[in-house]
Parts: structure tokens; C-alpha cells; sequence
């Protein structure tokens, strides 16, 4: 019964020309029939090699075996032991360093497919009527609603605390929400993974910002543990010449202004940029975001400026191969030095260098240096600057006794305890940019932290 | 304690209703909301962004004044664009969908004992909290308040109240003195006048020219930036400008930074980013009384 074709059934996608005008969702998923054929190239390993390099530990090898069997309801139940947002994770999860990278299918061929198989299995699952668990009477704060706090909150919700989350923007989700476009995960589906949570009996109060509207002593007032999952913090710029000319965004801008804002919308009454030649710099999952919105804006030419090559590009190989589909082109090995305005500010082009590999730095890649001489300019009405951020201060300056490492970054031990008794982090502000799945892996374990800590000290059951 | 619990019960809601409203001159209203977390921490020199409704852009608006006890916050705006235009539609009993704040650093205003205020325009409004706090500290308050003609001067007795010399000023000399508040500030200097403070908040290129007038009497001179923002909280850097060099925030590091260390002709640029958005908007809403921004 095993199907052993060394290759995965390929995820149906919407047409790349169509893609290159529309929002819609790129990938369409699997049929019930591609997800049971996909499901029966899992060899069901023993010592489960997947579930080592899943951040929040999913039993792969058992939800596989139970979608091969056409049992998807079960499936669904498997993973929501171990994940609580899986329409979410089996869209923007780097697998391919993940569980996939250790699927034992991957040495002769491709892996098994996990993400597009947990796709699946969580976008059929029908939002039968969750139960909120018995209520504990402890109550907990968790400030923030991107993927660290609601994995938080759901984790708690579940073992009945009553949890209320505290989000700064007008719309809950955080960078699910502003950041990730929704032809990659489509807002739908992060409405109805919150209002899972609204239904276990999570709360959120949202246009509430935390170091300004409440204070964590604030929180801890009434609740007796805080969650801290705020998120990345402040857009990194390159602090070259040029870089507040008109037309000049960070990657957080100009996604917050058609995500969260939806300025790609003929009723919004946010405005963006429509480039018609648009230049990114940076090469993780936030640049190649940035440049097909770019496209689907309407620009004749989109451009990715990474000082590497492509070999180090962190962001995942899919998004890579989408953008490139939809015609994005890939200027590796080439860095900006120079953004040129017109003389009433707009942005007319970019200068770059360009670079060679040298020996490894500190990060183990290899460190970019310039090539005398290579100067040469790209044209263009509209430069997105997606290379980072730096932690946002709201938080640290206005919590006494929170110790933060010297970029700013909320200290914290392995389990999510941070300096302040009571009070812990995780996610983003935590470890600076990284993952979806990282930072909820993160919320998850800030949670049983939690429940741990709670017990001990009340002496609860 | 108890206060901040049933604080964060009640607001629950998450629309937030005018309770009073006042056109304070053809351009300019008054609006009080309700938002009793917001009014519970805001101080002189902080802001709120909003959005007016569902499809509505955040935009910020400096907070005019704030009643903890009433936990209603005033907000004083200029009809300039969509946002401000749906909004001066708006009357007591409405609701405003999102009001979030307080954000920004207050105003600094320890140890300060003499202190101009020199204010054009809306920014008069935004000025007023920061010369009650000082006036009510003992600080000896000099406030020149500019605006292009007598219909749009807004607070004048206000001002006289919180202020030991206040001094009006027109383009066109329909109220209180003819000229620019600039020139009202020189006199003042060149009396012989001190200041351990210049404080400034208006339009750009006020703002810019009474930094370049106190930089040559080296008075210490503070201007309350008001650029473009998206979220308010430092994640877009949309508001970001060029302080001593170096590119700064206004929402989480700001509003108020050295006047004689802003680069204004930058920030001037990029308050008109999207000015042609603006323009083709208004045409076709066709909205009736939106008028174009005034510099």
C-alpha cells in the first residue's frame, strides 16, 4: 500500500500570470485524493526522526498514518494536541528545514510533503463546536495576539485559565495579520483560528498598547502572569544616503499598509506607493513578501537586492520559486549604497556594489565584501527596505526589573521565565526576527511554564 | 488597584463614543471621546491614533486635554484629508471605531521656569496642555499664538489664562498683531527676554523658521514633530526623520525632539508622500467642504 515514487504530489497552484493581478491564495491545496496518495509515501519510521525537528513537536508519522486511512477528522485531532493554529503552519512553516529536512523519503527523492499534508488536514477540519476546558479561576495577561501570544493563550485557555490578550493594532494577529500577505495565508483563516480561541473563551482587547495604555505592573495587578509576545519591534534601515526620500518604505510598512490597512483595496482609505519599477533589499520570507506584492500592485519590474547569493537566501525555497514564477528578478550578490531622489524627494534610483563570498563570519554564512569598482544603478519608484528589526523599547523602558540583552531583546530562560517574577516572553521579542512556528513554539512553552509555576505556588492540582 | 481591574473590565467595548463635540471655526473641531484607558494615563505632549471607521486609514492626533475622573479625552483636529472629514461628520452620541493611545513621550516640562510657547494654527490646541502643566507649575509662560486670520483663531482665552504674556497674531492683522509669530518671538528676544525653552508646535515650515530665529540667540528650542504614521508604536517607521544625522522615530522616540536639529526640509518632503492620493480621492468622493491642506 506504501507508494514509493520518490517524488511528492506537487501543491495545485493558481496560475502564475493570474497571480501576478490578484491576492487570492497561491497555493490551492491538496484534493482528498492527492492527500491519501502523499500520505502513503510515509514509511511511518519508528524513532520518528519529523517529530525532532518540529518546534512544537507534532506527531507527524500519526496524523500521516490517519490521513492515509481517510481518517481527517482524527488527523486534525492529532495535531491540534501539539499545535494550536495548524491552517496556519501548514502555509508558512520553513519545513524544508524542519520535519521535511529529516524525512527519511528526502535521501533518495523528495520528502513526504508534511506542511501541504497538515494544510490539508486542518483547512477540512470543520470548526466543530471546541470546549472551553473547566475554568480554573487564575487568570493571565498576554500581551500581543501574533503567533506567540495566541499559541499562549490557546495552551492556557485549555488547561482553564481565563485569558485575556492585549493587542496594540486595531485587528488581532499580529504579523499574521500585517505582515504575511493573504495570497500566502489568507486572512479568512486567521479569523477563524482566533475565533477558535474567542470560543475556548480567550478574550482580546485590541487598540491596546502595552507600555502606554496599560503597563505590565498594570497587568500584574490583575492577573497573576503576564505573557509578553510582542513581536520584532522597529523596521532596521541601512542608514545610507537617500533612504527617506518619498517612495522609500520598510518592509513593515509597506506590508502593514496593504495587509492590515488593505490599501490594495478600492474602498481603503489608507494610501500605498503603486511602483511600477519597485527595488527590495534583504532576502528573507519579509522581502520576497514584499516584492510580490509589488507585482500584484501593478509594477513592470520588481527586484530583490541580496548582498549574498542564493544559496544563503533565508527565506523558504517555495516563496524563492513563487516570486520568481510571477517575475520577480533575483539580483544576488549586489548591495545597495545609494538611493538617488528627484528634486521633489521621490526615489528615481538605487545605486548598488557588487559583492563576493569571503571565509564565514559569526552567523557560519559567508561574509559579503565588496567588488571595487561595480558600481552600477537600478531605476526605479519605490525602494522596501525588509533586512530586520531591532526590538521595540515601549515595553523594557517602562517595566522596572526586566532585564533585556544589550540590543534590546527581553532576557529569558529556557523555559520563558524572564527576570520579573510572574512576568514571561517569547517569540520575537525575545530571540529578534525569526519564525512563525518558532515564536509559538515559544508561547506554548511560556504557557506550561505558567501552568507550572501557578500550581506551585497555589498549590493547585 | 481597584481602579485599574474595572478599568480594563469596562472597556470591553471597542467602540468609543463622542460625548461632546464644538466647531471651534470653520476648519477646526473639538471633539471629547470616550476612552477611560486612555484618558486614565495620557499627559501634555502625548498622542492617540484613531481610525473613523471600518475601511478608515489610523491616522494620530495630539490630545488637547483628558479627564481621568470622566475618562473622556479631547481631541482638537483641522478638516485636512478623508480621515478628518469623516470625522468632523461625526456628532455627539457616535462612535469612533478605534482610539488608541496614549502614545508618544509627554512633554518635558521639570525644572523649566520660563517658557515660550509659540504655537500656530490646530497646533495651538496640541500647545495648550503643555502651557497649563507649566503655567500650573509656576513657570513664567510667554505664548505666541499664530493663524492666517481672525475667523480661525481658536483658544485665545484659553491661552490668556495659562499664560503670563500672550501675544495674537494674523497674516492679515484681522486680530491681534500683523505678521508672522516669528516676529513676535524676535521682539520678545530682543527685549532682552530668556528662556530656559522654546517650545513649538504648528505647521513645518513654522516650525522650521522659529528654530532657525532662536538657533541664532542660542535658546534651547523643542518642536513637536506630527508626521505621517501608521501604527503609532514603532513598527512601520513611516514617521521616521532626521534628528542630529540620525534617522529617529516620532512615534516611540518622539514627537518632540531639538528644533535645531531636525532636518525640516526633509521631513516637509515626506509629509507630502501622498498628496496626489489625497487629490484624486477628494475628486472622486466629491466631498463636499474638504478643503485642501493648508501649509
Amino acid at each position: 500500500m506504501k507508494n514509493m515514487s520518490p517524488l511528492s504530489n506537487p501543491m495545485p497552484l493558481l496560475d502564475a500570470e493570474r497571480r501576478r493581478s490578484v491576492f487570492d491564495e497561491v497555493a490551492l491545496g491538496y484534493t482528498e485524493q492527492q492527500a491519501i496518495d502523499e500520505a502513503r509515501r510515509c514509511l511511518g519510521c519508528k524513532n520518528m526522526p519529523c517529530v525532532s525537528a518540529c518546534p512544537v513537536g507534532i506527531r507527524i508519522p500519526e496524523f500521516i498514518a490517519l490521513i492515509a486511512d481517510g481518517k481527517f477528522e482524527q488527523a486534525y485531532d492529532v495535531i491540534a494536541q501539539s499545535s494550536s493554529l495548524p491552517a496556519i503552519c501548514g502555509r508558512v512553516c520553513p519545513q524544508e528545514t524542519q520535519c521535511e529536512s529529516k524525512c527519511v523519503r528526502g535521501a533518495k527523492g523528495q520528502p513526504v510533503a508534511i506542511g501541504n499534508l497538515e494544510r490539508f488536514v486542518a483547512d477540512r477540519h470543520s470548526s466543530s463546536a471546541a470546549r472551553a476546558a473547566e475554568p480554573n479561576g487564575h487568570k493571565v495577561a498576554v500581551v500581543g495576539s501574533g503567533p506567540a501570544g495566541l499559541a499562549c493563550a490557546g495552551e492556557l485557555a485549555g488547561r482553564g485559565y481565563e485569558v485575556s490578550i492585549f493587542e496594540a493594532l486595531h485587528a488581532p494577529g499580529g504579523v499574521l495579520e500585517y505582515g504575511i500577505p493573504e495570497f500566502r495565508l489568507p486572512k479568512a483563516i486567521v479569523r477563524r483560528e482566533i475565533e477558535q480561541l474567542k470560543e475556548i473563551g480567550v478574550r482580546i482587547q485590541t487598540d491596546s498598547i502595552v507600555g502606554r495604555t496599560e503597563t505590565i505592573d498594570d497587568l500584574l495587578q490583575e492577573y497573576e502572569a503576564v505573557f509578553i509576545g510582542s513581536g520584532a519591534g522597529l523596521p532596521n534601515f541601512m542608514g545610507i544616503p537617500g533612504e527617506n526620500s518619498k517612495g522609500v518604505y520598510s518592509a513593515n510598512e509597506f506590508l502593514t499598509r496593504i495587509n492590515l490597512m488593505k490599501a490594495y483595496l478600492p474602498d481603503s482609505d489608507t494610501p500605498v506607493v503603486r511602483p511600477s519599477r519597485a527595488v527590495v533589499v534583504g532576502g528573507g520570507n519579509v522581502a520576497m513578501d514584499a516584492a510580490r506584492c509589488a507585482v500584484r500592485l501593478g509594477a513592470q519590474e520588481v527586484s530583490i537586492v541580496y548582498r549574498r547569493s542564493e544559496t544563503e537566501l533565508p527565506a523558504r525555497r517555495e516563496e524563492v520559486r513563487h516570486a520568481r514564477e510571477e517575475g520577480v528578478l533575483l539580483r544576488t550578490l549586489c548591495n545597495p549604497v545609494r538611493i538617488n531622489a528627484a528634486a521633489d524627494g521621490s526615489v528615481q534610483s538605487v545605486d548598488c556594489v557588487k559583492m563576493t563570498l569571503a571565509e564565514p563570519d559569526s552567523s557560519g554564512r559567508r561574509r559579503p565584501v565588496k567588488v571595487e569598482g561595480s558600481e552600477f544603478s537600478i531605476e526605479c519608484d519605490c525602494v522596501i527596505i525588509a533586512i530586520g528589526t531591532s526590538p521595540n523599547p515601549l515595553i523594557r523602558s517602562t517595566t522596572d526589573g526586566l532585564q533585556t540583552s544589550p540590543k534590546g531583546g527581553i532576557i529569558t530562560d529556557e523555559r520563558g521565565r524572564t527576570s520579573r517574577p510572574g512576568v514571561y516572553a517569547g517569540g520575537d521579542a525575545v530571540t529578534g526576527a525569526a519564525t512563525v512556528i518558532l515564536a509559538m513554539g515559544a508561547g506554548k512553552t511560556a504557557a506550561q511554564t505558567i501552568d507550572e509555576d501557578i500550581r506551585n505556588k497555589t498549590g493547585m492540582l | 488597584m481597584g481602579a485599574a481591574r474595572g478599568r480594563l473590565r469596562r472597556e470591553r467595548q471597542q467602540m468609543y463614543k463622542i460625548t461632546y463635540k464644538k466647531s471651534l471655526n470653520s476648519d477646526v473641531t473639538l471633539m471629547r471621546v470616550h476612552a477611560p484607558s486612555v484618558a486614565a494615563k495620557a499627559q501634555p505632549g502625548q498622542f492617540v491614533i484613531l481610525r473613523a471607521d471600518q475601511n478608515g486609514e489610523r491616522i494620530p492626533l495630539t490630545i488637547a486635554d483628558y479627564d481621568p475622573r470622566s475618562g473622556d479625552v479631547t481631541v482638537i483636529f483641522q478638516t485636512v484629508g478623508e480621515t478628518t472629514y469623516k470625522l468632523s461628520l461625526k456628532n455627539e452620541g457616535d462612535d469612533i471605531q478605534d482610539f488608541a493611545g496614549p502614545l508618544g513621550n509627554p512633554t518635558h516640562t521639570e525644572g523649566l521656569s520660563r517658557v515660550a510657547i509659540v504655537a500656530g494654527g490646530v497646533g495651538c490646541a496640541i500647545a495648550l496642555p503643555v502651557a497649563k502643566k507649566l503655567h500650573a507649575q509656576g513657570a513664567q509662560v510667554h505664548a505666541i499664538a499664530g493663524f492666517r486670520s481672525k475667523d480661525l483663531v481658536i483658544l485665545q482665552d484659553e491661552f490668556k489664562a495659562n499664560s503670563s504674556e500672550f501675544i495674537l497674531m494674523t497674516d492679515d492683522g484681522s486680530a491681534g498683531e500683523k505678521g508672522m509669530v516669528t516676529d513676535a518671538l524676535k521682539r520678545l528676544l530682543d527685549e532682552g527676554q530668556t528662556y530656559d525653552e522654546v517650545l513649538t508646535i504648528g505647521p513645518l515650515i513654522m516650525m522650521k523658521f522659529v528654530c532657525g530665529l532662536t538657533r541664532g540667540y542660542g535658546v534651547r528650542t523643542v518642536a513637536s514633530m506630527n508626521p505621517i504614521m501608521i501604527d503609532g508604536t514603532g513598527m512601520c517607521g513611516g514617521c521616521r526623520l532626521t534628528v542630529d544625522g540620525k534617522t529617529r522615530f516620532a512615534c516611540v522616540e518622539g514627537p518632540e525632539f531639538d528644533g535645531h536639529k531636525i532636518d525640516f526640509d526633509e521631513a516637509i518632503m515626506r509629509a507630502g508622500s501622498y498628496r496626489e492620493f489625497e487629490t484624486k480621492r477628494r475628486e472622486s468622493c466629491k466631498l463636499p467642504g474638504w478643503r485642501q491642506t493648508k501649509a
